[in-house]
C-alpha cells in the first residue's frame, strides 16, 4: 500500500502545505512518494527529494504543466493512480481544482478537506462550514483526498535523500490555456494560511476607518479579513470575508474587531487557536467564543494596542 | 446560447445547524432551506448573459426531494426559463447523493439538452465538497474554471478569472466548458414579486434517476457526524496592557 502525495509548488521550491499532507498521508501508510508535476521544476523536485519521511520523488516536467490546468493534470493521476491505494493533495485552490476531475475519471467518491486520519479506509471531514464533523468510511478501492494543511502538523523539509524518477506527461488535452496572473502584491501573508488574521467588521463604521486594521495586522506580520457584515457595507472586497461563505481560516491567533459574531462569521473562524474579541457592546456573540474578550472602543483600544505591541 | 445551471436546496446560511442526537446527521426538520449561494451566484450569471444577449436560454436543474420544486421556482424567478428537479427522497447533504452521484446525474441531462456550457456554484454550504462541476467537466472531456470571480463569453471561449490562494488566474476555455461559481462574480438580485408570479408558469419537469439511468448508491459511509470540539470562550480582560500580558505569556502567541 503505498500513498501518493501531489506537491503544491512553484517550480522552483516546494510549498510548506505539502509537508502537512505528508504528514497526513503517513498516517496512511509510510511509503509515502510525491509528485512534483510542472515545466522545469528540478529544482521543486529536489527539494522534494530533501524531505524528511518519503521514499520518492516522481517528477513530471513538460511544458503543458506551466499552470498546472486540471485538464491537463488529471490524466497523469489516473495513470499513477494504478500503482497506489491513496492519492492526497493539500485543499489548496489547486488540490481543489485538480483532484476531483481525476477522481471522477477513476470512478472514485473524493473526500474533501480532511482533518483526521482514523486508518486508510477512515476519514473525519468537516462539514456544514466546520459546525459539523463526519467521520466517513470510503469503500472505494482507490481514495483520493484532499487534506486541510492546517489540521496536521508539517514534517521536516529536510533531511531526506529519496531517489527522483521521471514519469511522461499525457500531453496538452487543448482545450484550455493559461492567459494571465495576477498575484497580490501585499506583503502580508495569505488570509488562509496566516499565523495571525486581524479581522473588522461593521463596527469600524467606514472602509477608511480599516486604516486601523491594517496598522495593527502590520505590525503583527498579519493577514487582514472582514466579516461578512463588512463586506456588505461595502468597506472591503470580497476577497476579505471570513466565514461560511467566505474563507473558513485557522491561525493562532484570531483578531475580531468590531465583530458581533454572527454564525455564519463563528462558523469561518472558530478553529482559531486563540481568538481575541475587541467590541464596545459586552453582548457580542463574538465574546462568547473570545479567548480573550476586551470590551471597549475599537477606536481607541486598537491604535493603543497598535503603539504597544 | 443554452446555459444548463444546477440549483441546490440546503439549509439557509444563517441557520445554526443541530447534530442529530443519535450522530446519523444534521437535523433538517423544520429549518429554513435556501437555494445554496453560490447556485445563486450563477443563476444571476446566467441572467445577466441572458440580458447581455449571449444567453438564449437558462435551463435550472435541481436533484432532491419535492420541495426542491421551490428552488428551481427561485432561480426562475431571477432568470432560468425552465427548471428540471430529478426527484430523490435520499438526503442530499450527507449520506446520501454524493457529488459523483450528482455529476453522474447532470450527465444524464447534459446528454439530452446538449447545453453550450454549464455555469453552477463552486460547492454547497452543506456538504462542503467543492467537487460536483470538476467531476461533471471530468465525465464531459470538457474544460473547468473554477472559483470565478469574472466571466466572459466570446469567440466560442469562456474567458474565466478564477480565485487562486494568492490572486487571480485567467484562463480561456473551449466551449462547451463548466464555470463554478466564487462570491465576488456578482450580486445576486432578489426576484421581483411580478417575476415571482411568472416563474410560476414556467414549464418543471420532473424525473427520477432511475429514468435518467442513473445509480446513487453512495460510496461513503458516515460512521458519526458528532459537534465540533467546544470552545471554551467568555474569558475577559480590562486593558490592552492585560491583553498584551496575555497574549505574550499565556497564549503565547505574539
Amino acid at each position: 500500500m503505498s500513498v501518493l502525495v501531489i506537491a503544491e509548488h512553484d517550480h522552483k521550491t516546494i510549498k510548506p502545505v505539502t509537508l502537512n499532507v505528508i504528514t497526513a498521508a503517513r498516517k496512511i501508510d509510510t511509503d509515502v512518494h510525491v509528485l512534483v508535476a510542472g515545466t522545469d521544476c528540478s529544482g521543486a523536485a529536489l527539494a522534494a527529494a530533501n524531505i524528511h519521511g518519503i521514499t520518492k520523488v516522481i517528477k513530471c516536467d513538460a511544458p503543458e504543466l506551466s499552470h498546472r490546468l486540471a485538464e491537463n493534470m488529471a490524466p497523469i493521476l489516473v495513470d499513477l493512480a494504478t500503482n497506489y491505494t491513496h492519492i492526497l493533495a493539500p485543499a489548496t485552490t489547486f488540490g481543489k481544482n485538480v483532484m476531483p476531475r481525476a477522481a471522477a475519471l477513476l470512478d472514485t467518491q473524493q473526500i474533501s478537506d480532511i482533518t483526521v486520519v482514523h486508518d486508510g479506509e477512515t476519514f473525519d471531514r468537516p462539514i456544514y462550514a466546520g459546525n459539523a464533523i463526519a467521520t466517513v468510511k470510503s469503500s472505494d478501492s482507490k481514495k483520493l483526498i484532499t487534506v486541510r494543511g492546517t489540521a496536521f502538523d508539517p514534517v521536516n523539509a529536510e533531511g531526506g535523500s529519496s531517489p527522483v524518477e521521471d514519469f511522461a506527461s499525457k500531453g496538452d488535452a487543448g482545450i484550455s490555456s493559461f492567459v494571465k496572473q495576477e498575484l497580490s502584491e501585499s506583503d502580508r501573508p495569505e488570509l488562509t494560511a496566516a499565523n495571525i488574521v486581524v479581522s473588522g467588521g461593521r463596527g469600524l463604521g467606514s472602509g477608511e476607518n480599516f486604516a486601523l486594521i491594517e496598522a495593527l495586522a502590520d505590525k503583527l506580520g498579519a493577514a487582514i479579513g472582514a466579516s461578512r457584515a463588512a463586506v456588505d457595507a461595502g468597506y472591503v472586497p470580497n476577497d476579505y470575508q471570513v466565514g461560511q461563505t467566505g474563507k473558513v481560516v485557522a491561525p493562532d491567533l484570531y483578531i475580531a474587531i468590531g465583530i458581533s459574531g454572527a454564525i455564519q462569521h463563528l462558523a469561518g473562524m472558530k478553529g482559531s487557536k486563540t481568538i481575541v474579541a475587541i467590541n464596545k457592546d459586552e453582548e457580542a456573540p463574538i465574546f462568547g467564543v473570545a479567548d480573550y474578550g476586551l470590551v471597549a472602543d475599537l477606536f481607541e483600544a486598537v491604535p493603543e494596542l497598535t503603539k504597544k505591541l | 446560447m443554452k446555459v444548463l445551471v444546477p440549483v441546490k436546496r440546503a439549509v439557509d446560511y444563517n441557520v445554526k445547524i443541530r447534530v442529530k442526537s443519535d450522530q446519523s446527521g444534521i437535523e433538517l426538520n423544520n429549518v429554513k432551506m435556501s437555494m445554496n449561494p453560490f447556485d445563486e451566484i450563477a443563476i444571476e450569471e446566467a441572467t445577466k448573459l441572458k440580458e447581455a444577449g449571449i444567453v438564449t436560454e437558462i435551463i435550472a436543474v435541481s436533484i432532491g426531494p419535492d420541495k426542491a420544486q421551490e428552488t428551481i421556482r427561485t432561480a426562475m424567478a431571477i432568470g432560468a426559463d425552465r427548471g428540471i428537479l430529478v426527484q430523490t427522497d435520499a438526503p442530499t447533504d450527507i449520506g446520501g447523493v454524493e457529488p459523483l452521484a450528482v455529476a453522474k446525474t447532470l450527465k444524464a441531462i447534459v446528454d439530452k439538452e446538449k447545453p453550450d456550457f454549464i455555469i453552477m456554484g463552486k460547492q454547497s454550504i452543506d456538504d462542503d465538497s467543492n467537487q460536483t462541476g470538476q467531476m461533471l467537466a471530468a465525465l464531459l472531456g470538457w474544460a473547468q474554471g473554477t472559483f470565478a470571480s469574472e466571466l466572459e463569453i466570446k469567440d466560442g471561449k469562456a474567458i474565466v478569472t478564477r480565485e487562486i490562494d494568492g490572486g487571480l488566474e485567467t484562463i480561456a476555455l473551449a466551449l462547451p466548458a463548466i464555470i463554478t461559481t466564487d462570491l465576488r462574480l456578482n450580486e445576486p438580485r432578489y426576484a421581483s414579486l411580478p417575476n415571482i408570479m411568472k416563474a410560476k408558469k414556467k414549464e418543471l419537469t420532473v424525473m427520477t434517476p432511475e429514468e435518467l439511468g442513473v445509480d446513487l448508491t453512495p460510496r461513503l459511509s458516515i460512521v458519526k457526524v458528532a459537534e465540533p470540539a467546544e470552545r471554551v470562550g467568555g474569558g475577559k480582560v480590562s486593558s490592552v496592557d492585560e491583553l498584551i500580558d496575555k497574549l505574550k505569556n499565556e497564549a503565547k502567541v505574539i
